[in-house]
């Protein structure tokens, strides 16, 4: 074996398989996985896919929400333990890979047309 | 000090904890299989240690002097010899394979190779000096600034940070951790970089921890 097929063979140990399509738009639910003391319990995480990277197993996305009138962004590597689901709540329909304009919009002006023909 | 590994690295990638789910940045090495090539004792040679080597090659690659070394340990055409020094050889012997599995997860290793080679550097590159302005009528872009005093001492002392070459030595990045190891394959994960491109030529060995008493 070569050594992209070993590292790759590697990597495929720690991927999921179980992942939605995601796509730069779409608005979002990540369960984010929580240790409080020995207790674990999943926080759910919602908002807008605002970029996406490609890179096997360090696969990740950017998710903005506006929480108490603070913009706040966070990347998800997909593919970590940490992320427990992800789940599609609405497809959107836009036509940049980045989203980064938003970041300088406030309210109405941040909403993203809905798309009908990928299904959630 | 006892013995270690030689292999080739394989290039980088990630994986993750399963416990804290923390990504782990960790460097994939082909490690062995290696063979026990010369056993030197202090009867014979005047100290003790073990040599091993490693990557089968065609027999023409090798000379006729480098082959009868081999044939002493019934070993096939091997490209890389190394030597461990250890204080005891008992239970090495002449033929014996060294494989990954020498190596725990958990464990902590020194790793040493060939770093990358950049030719003949700059300052800036190789000694980390500041650049003057690219603009503002600087005619100083790159250049070294004052290489010491004048008529006294009348000459630069050596060992004056210069441009030259950079790169291409022999390093070792101490007190790394075995991530994992695949004993089928001859894999070992290390976390963290380890010198050299992939492909490079990696001896691994136990850590050499100062003031511990081996």
């Amino acid at each position: 074996m070569n050594a992209e097929a070993i590292i790759r063979s590697i990597e495929a140990k720690h991927l999921k398989s179980d992942l939605p399509t995601i796509y730069v738009g779409d608005n979002v639910e990540v369960g984010v996985r929580i240790k409080e003391g020995n207790k674990e319990r999943v926080q759910p995480y919602r908002g807008t896919v605002i970029a996406k990277r490609n890179g096997g197993i360090s696969e990740t996305i950017t998710v903005r929400r506006i929480f108490q009138g603070v913009g706040v962004e966070r990347v998800f590597l997909l593919h970590s333990p940490i992320v427990a689901h992800v789940k599609i709540e609405r497809r959107g329909k836009v036509r940049r890979a980045k989203l980064y304009y938003l970041r300088d919009r406030v309210g109405k002006a941040t909403r993203i047309k809905q798309r009908f023909d990928r299904s959630v | 000090m006892s013995v270690g590994i030689l292999g080739t690295k394989l290039g980088m990638t990630q994986i993750f904890d399963q416990e804290t789910g923390k990504a782990i940045p960790v460097t994939v090495i082909q490690a062995g299989p290696c063979t026990i090539t010369q056993v030197k004792t202090k009867e014979t040679d005047g100290y003790t240690s073990v040599q091993i080597g490693f990557k089968e090659v065609k027999e023409k690659a090798l000379t006729k002097p480098e082959l009868g070394h081999l044939k002493r340990a019934s070993a096939s055409p091997l490209r890389h010899l190394k030597e461990y020094r250890i204080q005891d050889v008992s239970g090495y012997e002449l033929g014996q394979t060294i494989k990954a599995d020498l190596f725990n997860p958990g464990e902590i290793v020194d790793v040493s190779g060939n770093t990358i080679g950049r030719g003949f550097a700059g300052y800036q590159k190789r000694h980390n000096f500041k650049r003057g302005n690219m603009t503002h009528g600087s005619k100083n872009h790159r250049l070294p600034g004052s290489t010491g005093a004048g008529t006294t001492p009348g000459r630069v002392y050596p060992g004056k940070k210069m441009a030259g070459r950079y790169g291409g030595t022999k390093v070792t990045i101490r007190k790394l951790q075995v991530v994992e190891v695949d004993s089928e394959q001859n894999v070992l994960l290390i976390k963290g970089a380890v010198p050299g491109k992939p492909g490079t030529l990696l001896s691994i060995a136990p850590a050499n921890i100062v003031g511990a008493n081996n």
